[in-house]
């Protein structure tokens, strides 16, 4: 009950500290995550049914008009937009999982471990990522799991970086070295001496590669070689409506509206973060 | 911003009161500065009022938060970042500052009034050369041309004893040391004759050996321009009793007392002024008396140590630490001395030489070391602020060890030990529960001091303990671990740049330099030592009395 | 002298990560030529045209061999032939290439001096109205994708409005202000997406600046605001700030691909899409080698600025 009490006092808080914008982006991304979680099982339509005429407009039956196939184009934003957002959300958790880990690894060891692991990651970081993405799936079979898999090995080179960087600032510090002359192990150290104390630079992250991976996932399925038909995501639905722009809009406009969203909240988690520390500047 | 209406045109002579501005630089009545980012906070002046005269040199003195920064500030019209002037009124020469009249106090700054910070080595831009910064402020209030200003230039620095006066000036900062930066920009400050300088500790960031020329620079050439005044700002009673013809006290922005240098230091009024006058005199209590001969405990023999590749910081040191025995190790920066603490407790491994403990070789890595080797040495560092994890409880950071060391006791007798730890470092009970950032910087060298003792140690590097904190409260810490030492009796190597204190407590004292030990022996054999730093470290001691400087100046001739 | 050496040292690690790449791109051809054959032959393929094929490859020799050949090659811009159109590959790059840059030059020829001018405009004025609605502008126009740019302009000034050619055609007949205006609208699509990153670390670089202690000291000198900012701030925030542009260029040069996608834009970006989607390996090798290459290069350049903008280093003597 207490600590009940103390969440919803801590999410207040929370919310006092935050400007306009921001409760706004925070509203707005909560409402089109509800609305992508629950909108398909209320959408009288299947999302893979023409139910229509081709581009027709907006009416009551179909709010959003219909799409190049005549289907109804509110019910595919939701379905695709669940797909968009849930390979986004897996690929950034991938990707952190992986970036963290080696990034900690990289700083706590040093020597040849750093050498190493840092250079791999130069030379993928070398490599526009864009361009490493569309030779491989120019020459593999697409797949939603190679999707994944690519986004989140980009991601986490940017990760690495920054976790790597964050921490190194960490592991000299006295507090470690106490640590490390009482014998701790490294597993110890990882978690609960490096961890807590790059968590709020390490969230804001977290937020900005999110929007990355749902852009990165759109461009992909934007240029044809993301989700394939008859499966959609937003990315996919515009080349599909290329051809009708208002149409097209509609998609585009839905991850136009998330990332916005997104990237407002995670302005505002690097100013606390930087409040606590600097943290790296991001490109 | 609310100011206080003049009542004369800030830039018009006001004749009637001309003959009391006159003999006054600095003329400061009721002024408060408040925190711009907490209203509510408690002021960080209140209702401050200062006078200094043509000619004089007025020391300022407090501990960290006294305000003394603020103030020396405020008398340039100058607030920094999260700093708001609230009232009061800032007389300079026939002039009233207006606070929010940048172009009247660009117009002053620079050429009537100038300003040394604590740390030239960051003061200085690192884009530019010296001289193009040190002539800045002339060329571009037209005080000078630019030849009339080099040639000043050139002449302070022989003044100043720079290298290649001549030259000098086209180095980039990078390119001088800490003790030839500061003096560069006392040279910047002097170079338009200003009647106002504002020294804002200008020797604290340098080591003794240093400190003591920059002192000597600036009282030589203080009063060499006649109608210079100056404010002189630090921490360190014994530095400004050297330079300054008054003193005032501060105190959480309020002046606790003001008088002339010597009367202050013999005849002290307040109990604060007695308090900063008595950290000077450290005494070791007699206890259980440290018996020569005693076992060695820790035998360190013909020690080399360096990062990766690079070049040795420590040659062939040796040193024997008896049961019991306080070792004092100093020597200022960079002599090796921090360097010789990681490689006692095993974060940076030796290349030569051994460690005995107990008469046990220590292995050089710390992987390699056992669980009972790491717990009977422990280390105390010099920042308490990241000496603890800031996302842990002081109750984690001290229960770690204790179940990390001591996984056999059970759950109440380690509670027990814990509040037994926090109550002989003098700490309350309730702090178990604070995370560190609630805690003053005192209280956490007092966590991490009961952190080491957890571990039940037979002897504790203490690496520089004291020179992060006020010297109030670093007395309060030597105290305690001295206090420590007699219940306890465990042995320490007590590192430290301040040779004064290292004097009063050890029983043995290690001078280093260059990674080498220049002398090793009691107190009384150090003072006879042959070894030419060494007498010049004694000598550099700043002592509380007035004409010390002069005599050390004079007997160098 | 340390400085050389540091420069050596970037420079062979660039030069590492090129032929890396290079590796990298070959040997994608290695990975599927049964997936090759089937793309040119489609149904229809039998053993003996596959084997055809490869013997016109040259795949029946050892590839360290056709991997040095191809180098060779690639370093004479020549790329060897499509296997869609079977036209040489160079014939296809060079005026798309020449299309391509001349869409990104003009994009960073607006962007550059726009976002040091905005930047520097929200340091002086930091914490303004001004300053703060351009941030929050700026947040918002970077991010969303290109494409919901691309046609969001498209949609109001080439359809509604009819400002602007809908289809972005350039001759060489064309003067220099009717290019500009046919490229418009990509050219402002990509300045969207890069603008506000330019900007916001430009204040940002400016600003750590300020916060530096000189910065006090200058002030205490009596300088003027402006002279501070360019005399004191400005260079010691070249790093920095050349450092953001210069991966931004980088940016520019991969982030065509989308634009000319969007605007079917005759370019390298549209030229390597449509390759992928007919599985013309050898465009993709030469569309990503001449890309990568480019990102490497300009990445490069961007170490090499902030290494050589550090005094400490430009004046390494012995003091």
């Amino acid at each position: 009950m207490r600590s009940l009490r103390n969440t919803s006092k801590q999410v207040r808080l929370l919310w006092r500290s935050m400007s306009g914008f921001t409760r706004i982006s925070v509203s707005v991304l909560f409402l089109i995550l509800l609305i992508l979680l629950v909108g398909p099982s209320f959408s009288p339509y299947n999302y893979s049914a023409p139910i229509g005429d081709v581009w027709e407009g907006i009416s009551w039956q179909h709010p959003l008009g219909t799409d190049v196939l005549g289907r109804d184009m509110l019910t595919r934003i939701m379905k695709g937009g669940r797909l968009t957002v849930a390979l986004a959300f897996l690929a950034t958790s991938l990707g952190f999982l992986l970036g963290t880990f080696f990034g900690f690894l990289s700083a706590l060891v040093g020597r040849w471990v750093d050498v190493l692991l840092s250079r791999i990651v130069e030379i993928i970081m070398a490599f526009p990522s864009l361009i490493l993405a569309l030779i491989v799936l120019a020459l593999l079979d697409v797949s939603k799991g190679i999707l994944v898999v690519i986004i989140a090995v980009l991601d986490s080179t940017r990760v690495y970086r920054l976790s790597r960087s964050l921490a190194q600032d960490i592991v000299v510090m006295p507090y470690v070295e106490t640590a490390r002359l009482r014998g701790e192990k490294l597993g110890w150290l990882m978690r609960r001496e490096v961890l807590p104390n790059v968590l709020p630079p390490m969230l804001a992250e977290f937020g900005l590669r999110f929007g990355f991976a749902i852009l990165f996932l759109s461009a992909l399925s934007f240029l044809g070689l993301g989700i394939q038909p008859p499966e959609a995501d937003w990315g996919s639905m515009v080349k599909e409506n290329a051809l009708s722009l208002p149409v097209a809009l509609v998609p585009a406009a839905a991850i136009a509206l998330t990332t916005i969203c997104v990237n407002i909240i995670v302005d505002w988690l690097l100013a606390r973060a930087a409040r606590v520390r600097s943290a790296a500047p991001e490109v | 911003m609310a100011i206080s209406k003049p009542k004369h045109p800030p830039l018009a002579r006001n004749d009637a009161r001309r003959e009391r501005t006159n003999d006054l630089v600095l003329d400061i009545a009721g002024l408060n500065i408040v925190s711009s980012r907490q209203p509510d906070a408690p002021p960080l002046l209140k209702g401050l009022t200062l006078r200094l005269k043509r000619g004089e040199v007025l020391g300022l003195i407090g501990e960290s938060g006294a305000g003394k920064s603020t103030l020396g500030l405020a008398a340039l019209g100058y607030q920094r970042t999260g700093c708001r002037y609230d009232k009061g009124v800032v007389r300079f020469d026939d002039l009233i500052l207006q606070h929010n009249d940048e172009a009247m106090l660009s117009s002053l700054r620079g050429v009537r009034m100038a300003y040394v910070a604590q740390s030239a080595a960051a003061a200085f831009n690192p884009a530019h050369r010296l001289g193009a910064q040190i002539t800045e402020g002339a060329r571009c209030h037209a005080t000078f041309s630019r030849q009339e200003a080099k040639r000043r230039m050139v002449s302070l620095f022989r003044r100043f004893d720079l290298p290649e006066p001549d030259r000098f000036g086209d180095r980039f900062p990078h390119q001088a040391s800490g003790g030839q930066l500061q003096r560069a920009m006392i040279v910047m400050a002097m170079l338009c004759e200003p009647q106002l300088i504002v020294f804002d500790e200008p020797t604290t960031a340098l080591d003794v050996t240093t400190q003591i020329e920059v002192l000597a620079t600036i009282k030589k050439n203080i009063r060499a321009q006649g109608s210079t005044s100056a404010l002189y700002i630090t921490h360190d009673l014994a530095v400004v009793a050297q330079v300054a013809d008054r003193i005032m006290v501060l105190k959480d922005g309020m002046l606790v007392e003001e008088n002339e240098t010597s009367s202050l230091l013999t005849k002290p009024q307040r109990p604060y002024t007695k308090e900063l006058l008595s950290v000077y005199q450290v005494q070791r209590p007699r206890g259980r008396g440290t018996k020569k001969g005693a076992g060695v405990l820790l035998r360190g023999e013909g020690l080399d140590a360096g990062y990766g590749g690079g070049t040795r910081i420590l040659e062939g040191v040796r040193f024997d630490v008896s049961e019991h025995e306080i070792l004092g190790v100093v020597g200022e920066s960079g002599c090796g001395k921090s360097t010789l603490a990681r490689v006692v407790t095993g974060l940076l491994p030796s290349r030569e030489g051994s460690l005995w403990l107990g008469g046990e070789e220590l292995p050089r890595r710390l992987k390699r070391r056992s669980k009972e080797q790491l717990r009977r040495v422990q280390l105390v560092s010099q920042i308490p602020d990241s000496a603890l994890n800031p996302r842990q409880k002081i109750r984690e950071a001290l229960g770690r060890p204790l179940s990390y060391f001591f996984p056999q006791r059970r759950p109440a007798e380690r509670e027990h030990r814990l509040n037994e730890l926090l109550s002989s470092c003098e700490l309350d009970l309730k702090v178990a529960d604070a995370f560190p950032a609630e805690l003053s910087g005192g209280q956490k060298q007092r966590v991490c001091i009961a952190r080491a003792l957890a571990a039940e140690p037979d002897i504790i590097v203490c690496d520089e303990i004291t020179s992060a904190l006020d010297r109030l409260i670093a007395k309060g810490i030597v105290e305690l671990m001295l206090d420590l030492q007699k219940k306890l009796g465990m042995a320490y190597i007590f590192i430290s740049h301040d040779l004064g204190l290292v004097r009063a407590i050890s029983d043995d004292i290690m001078v280093m330099q260059g990674g080498r030990v220049l002398s090793y022996g009691a107190g009384s054999e150090i003072e006879k030592s042959k070894d030419a730093y060494t007498q010049k470290l004694l000598r550099s001691v700043p002592q509380m009395r007035v004409g010390w400087l002069d005599e050390v100046l004079q007997k160098r001739g | 002298m340390a400085v050389v050496r540091l420069l050596a040292t970037r420079v062979f690690w660039g030069i590492v990560c090129l032929w890396i790449i290079s590796v990298l791109i070959f040997s994608a051809t290695e990975l599927l030529p049964g997936d090759l054959a089937s793309v040119v032959f489609g149904q229809a393929k039998t053993p003996e045209a596959v084997e055809a094929l490869r013997k016109e490859l040259g795949l029946d020799r050892p590839p360290q061999e056709r991997y040095l050949e191809w180098l060779a090659a690639a370093a004479r811009f020549d790329f060897g032939r499509s296997l869609a159109t079977q036209r040489p590959i160079s014939q296809l790059i060079g005026k798309r290439l020449q299309r391509t840059l001349l869409l990104a030059l003009t994009t960073a020829c607006m962007a550059v001096p726009l976002a040091l001018l905005v930047g520097m405009l929200c340091t002086l004025w930091r914490d303004s109205t001004f300053d703060r609605a351009v941030n929050t502008a700026a947040v918002v126009v970077i991010s969303p994708p290109e494409f919901f740019t691309g046609y969001f302009l498209a949609f109001f000034f080439a359809v509604k409005l009819g400002w602007f050619p809908a289809v972005m055609l350039t001759t060489p007949s064309m003067s220099f202000a009717e290019v500009v205006h046919a490229i418009f609208l990509p050219c402002v699509t990509l300045l969207f997406a890069c603008f506000g990153h330019m900007m916001r670390l430009t204040r940002a670089a400016l600003i750590s600046v300020l916060e530096d202690p000189y910065i006090e000291t200058a002030r205490l000198k009596g300088l003027s605001s402006r002279r501070i900012l360019l005399v004191h701030a400005l260079p010691n925030a070249i790093a920095p700030i050349a450092n953001v542009i210069v991966i931004n260029l980088a940016y520019l040069v991969v982030g065509v691909i989308v634009v000319e996608t969007v605007f079917n834009y005759p370019g390298l970006g549209k030229l390597m899409v449509d390759s992928i989607s007919s599985r013309d390996i050898p465009v993709i090798q030469a569309c990503s080698l001449i890309f990568a290459t480019t990102y490497i290069v300009l990445n490069l350049t961007a170490d090499l600025i902030s290494l050589l903008a550090n005094p400490k280093l430009r004046h390494a003597v012995a003091a």
